[in-house]
């Protein structure tokens, strides 16, 4: 390693204190390491809920790597320390361990000699692989930083588990953390650092069982479901604080020609604004209601997860940071909001970002894949934010939005 | 009750071993070379985990293997290329002694490997595993470093042999169960003891490589058990539980070639060792039918056992070796 320092358009640390092409080589000489990792996390089920193998695994790689204060909590979270030389400050690094895949699914990987095929791998195997080789990577690299690092992997992420983990975590734990770094699979480049405001929610159209199906000219749930559709569309949504309904996925009825009994809608509201997402979603309340008041039919709103509206400023000294290891790394930063564990944090007022690994193709398919020469620069990359954070010109304070 | 006791002092299951730092420490003090090989033959999906996983729990983190070798029958596919960019050493089986020509099939990648690689136990481990694990290495290779009596560690796959908590059935794959325990339960009541002796995963020491004939095909691992236990008794063997095994199905008519072979080398061995005379000339065509248009006609394939003779014969390996 060098001590040679790469100059930025800011003016927070120098990072990365080594070269990063170096540091890429370095990591890249550590490959057999991460891959191995890689395949044994990837080939570990872990379903939302169901993190415990994944858990074991990991800490297991902690307990090898002689961390402290290894431990797993009531909701599955797995938690190692790197306690620092002189510092009362903690910095995080946040991977999630779940993936939407049943265990029933194969998990087996195929490594190939440029990419790796196997399902969660980029959302998000790979995030735990590299929270599992961290601190073997340190001593290879003969790094230590002088702050506390905590190492967590963090369960209940996706879908209905709402962030659960992190949140538990965060709401339960003693411990301090001053900065955190979310760890994603994909995309190489992606710098999020602030998160929007999302409401996730299930509408469910069922018909009565009483319903007389047999009157011509009755109408079935997807009847009544598109009906609510229409009407959440006609929903106004300002173009500032930019705001937006997904419809993310349908399905009802069973043939051609018997008309639906049941019928359901998964659908987001995402918003710059805590303010505007709720207005959103009061209105869809009040449309379900007269709806299911005219048409007696039985409709429910399921709302599955939230996230408030929050993040640091593009100024941030931590952001700041990234972009410059980034730059180092020719890393086109990917600037956007994320609804991952950086908006529990946030929530937290704990400065965060997210930072992807590699490129990814077909993410949270059967045929999810991940490029391997990338994520030796994603690698470097955290590594190399990890130094600079170690800076002594690094400044840790900075706006939260 | 020799197999019961047998049983009891050299069945183990791959957990007792998970203290590699301790494995490896009693390697060093006795000086032992580990090397393992994995016969290939187009696996190029599941090649590049093996070797990865291999280097980076039982070579980078506890030094246990000293060599890492791919032994190829001539791929079509990659796998060599995925096999070498993973850092492993790879060899077609034809290159190696060549004054000895070369034969397809994996027996001849197991014999080439003898002369080919340096250690003291060679640990052989098949490509296609899915589910890949160092515990397929270090429970093989453990009997070996903790018993010196031991010579030769076949793997098998079950959960722990439930002696305290209930009888099951526990055993083979259909081959095993249909033909193999039953000949074994003919002639070599003993080695009806190894749960899965087609297995093809085993560790042994290179004294006994040496000393044992190879059949080139699917012969090789009824052979070696043969050979082994006729010369140095059951005690010689140890077999370890290494859980589940993930691997391609194979029909069942591919398994009735499997079996027309190792039929063929087991019933060489009887009459070498004089337990049975076959007075008929065999035939080494077997004969399988499939229906075309409601007609029914029939397949041939030649499946013959050639052997290669215990490599110490060979005056290369003398030398390399015992110069």
């Amino acid at each position: 390693m060098t001590n040679e320092t790469t100059t930025g358009s800011f003016d927070t640390a120098s990072p990365p204190d080594v070269q990063g092409r170096n540091l890429v080589a370095e990591v890249r000489a550590c490959r057999d390491i991460l891959l191995a990792n890689l395949v044994m996390a990837a080939e570990t089920p872990a379903p939302t809920f169901g993190e415990e193998a994944r858990v074991r695994f990991l800490l297991d790689r902690f307990r090898e790597s002689g961390l402290d204060h290894i431990s797993s909590d009531e909701v599955n979270n797995a938690v190692g320390f790197l306690p620092g030389e002189s510092s009362n400050r903690t910095v995080a690094v946040v991977a999630h361990l779940d993936t939407v895949f049943s265990p029933k699914e194969p998990h087996a990987l195929s490594l190939g000699s440029d990419r790796v095929r196997g399902i969660g791998i980029g959302d998000n195997s790979l995030g735990v692989a590299v929270l599992a080789s961290l601190p073997l990577l340190f001593e290879k690299l003969n790094f230590r930083p002088k702050y506390n690092l905590l190492l967590l992997g963090v369960s209940r992420s996706l879908g209905r588990g709402n962030l659960g983990g992190i949140r538990f975590l965060l709401e339960n734990t003693r411990q301090k953390i001053d900065e955190a770094i979310c760890l994603e699979g994909c995309p190489l480049g992606r710098l999020n650092f602030t998160a929007v405001a999302m409401m996730r929610g299930e509408i469910r159209v069922k018909m009565p069982d009483e319903y007389d199906f047999s009157r011509f000219g009755v109408h079935g749930a997807i009847y009544h479901l598109n009906e609510l559709i229409n009407r959440i569309l006609e929903i106004p949504r300002p173009s500032r604080p930019r705001t937006s309904v997904v419809f993310g996925s349908i399905e009802g009825g069973n043939t051609f020609h018997q008309l639906a009994r049941d019928a359901t809608l998964r659908f987001e509201v995402r918003s710059e604004s805590d303010e505007v997402a709720g207005m959103i979603l009061q209105k869809i309340r009040f449309i379900l209601e007269e709806v299911r008041a005219r048409s007696g039919v039985e409709i429910e709103l399921d709302e599955i997860s939230w996230r408030d509206h929050g993040g640091i400023g593009f100024d941030h000294p931590l952001v700041q940071t990234c972009r410059g290891v980034m730059e180092s790394l020719d890393i086109q930063p990917q600037i956007g909001p994320s609804m991952s564990e950086l908006a529990a944090l946030i929530a937290a007022d704990i400065p965060a970002v997210t930072l992807g690994l590699t490129r990814g193709h077909e993410v949270n398919t059967l045929a999810e894949e991940v490029e391997i020469e990338p994520m030796f620069s994603g690698i470097a990359q955290v590594l190399g934010v990890l130094q600079a954070l170690d800076d002594p010109a690094y400044k840790q304070k900075g706006a939260m939005v | 009750m020799k197999i019961n006791d047998w049983l009891k002092s050299n069945t183990f299951h791959h957990s007792t071993f998970w203290d590699l730092k301790k494995l490896v420490e009693e390697k060093e003090r006795q000086g032992l070379k580990i090397s393992l090989c994995i016969p290939t033959l187009n696996e190029e999906k599941t090649i590049g985990k093996e070797i990865v996983i291999f280097r980076s729990e039982l070579m980078t983190r506890y030094p246990l293997i000293d060599e890492l070798a791919v032994v190829d029958s001539g791929s079509k596919d990659k796998t060599l290329e995925v096999a070498a960019a993973y850092g492993a050493d790879t060899y077609f089986s034809g290159d190696i002694l060549p004054s000895q020509g070369f034969k397809r099939g994996k027996g001849e990648n197991l014999w080439k490997a003898i002369h080919q690689l340096n250690g003291d136990i060679i640990v052989y481990v098949d490509a296609d595993i899915t589910n890949i694990h160092s515990r397929f290495v270090y429970g093989l290779v453990a009997p070996l470093i903790y018993q010196p009596e031991t010579k030769y560690v076949k793997a098998f796959y079950d959960r722990p042999l439930a002696f305290s908590q209930g009888i099951r059935p526990s055993g083979g794959g259909r081959v095993t169960e249909i033909l193999t325990r039953p000949l074994f339960s003919l002639f070599f009541p003993e080695l009806t003891a190894l749960m899965q002796p087609l297995s093809g995963e085993y560790a042994v020491r290179r004294e006994v490589l040496e000393q044992i004939a190879f059949p080139i095909g699917y012969g090789v691992e009824i052979s070696h058990l043969i050979d082994v236990y006729t010369r140095w008794g059951l005690y010689a063997f140890a077999q370890t539980d290494l859980d589940k095994r993930v691997h391609r199905n194979q029909d069942t008519r591919d398994l009735g070639k499997m079996a027309f072979g190792i039929l063929q080398a087991f019933l060489n061995r009887a009459e070498q060792l004089d337990m049975v005379d076959v007075k008929a000339e065999t035939s080494q065509i077997l004969r399988q039918f499939q229906s075309r248009e409601q007609r029914f006609e029939q397949q041939e394939f030649k499946i013959v056992e050639e052997e290669r003779p215990p490599m110490i014969e060979i005056p290369e390996y003398r030398e390399k070796f015992h110069a």
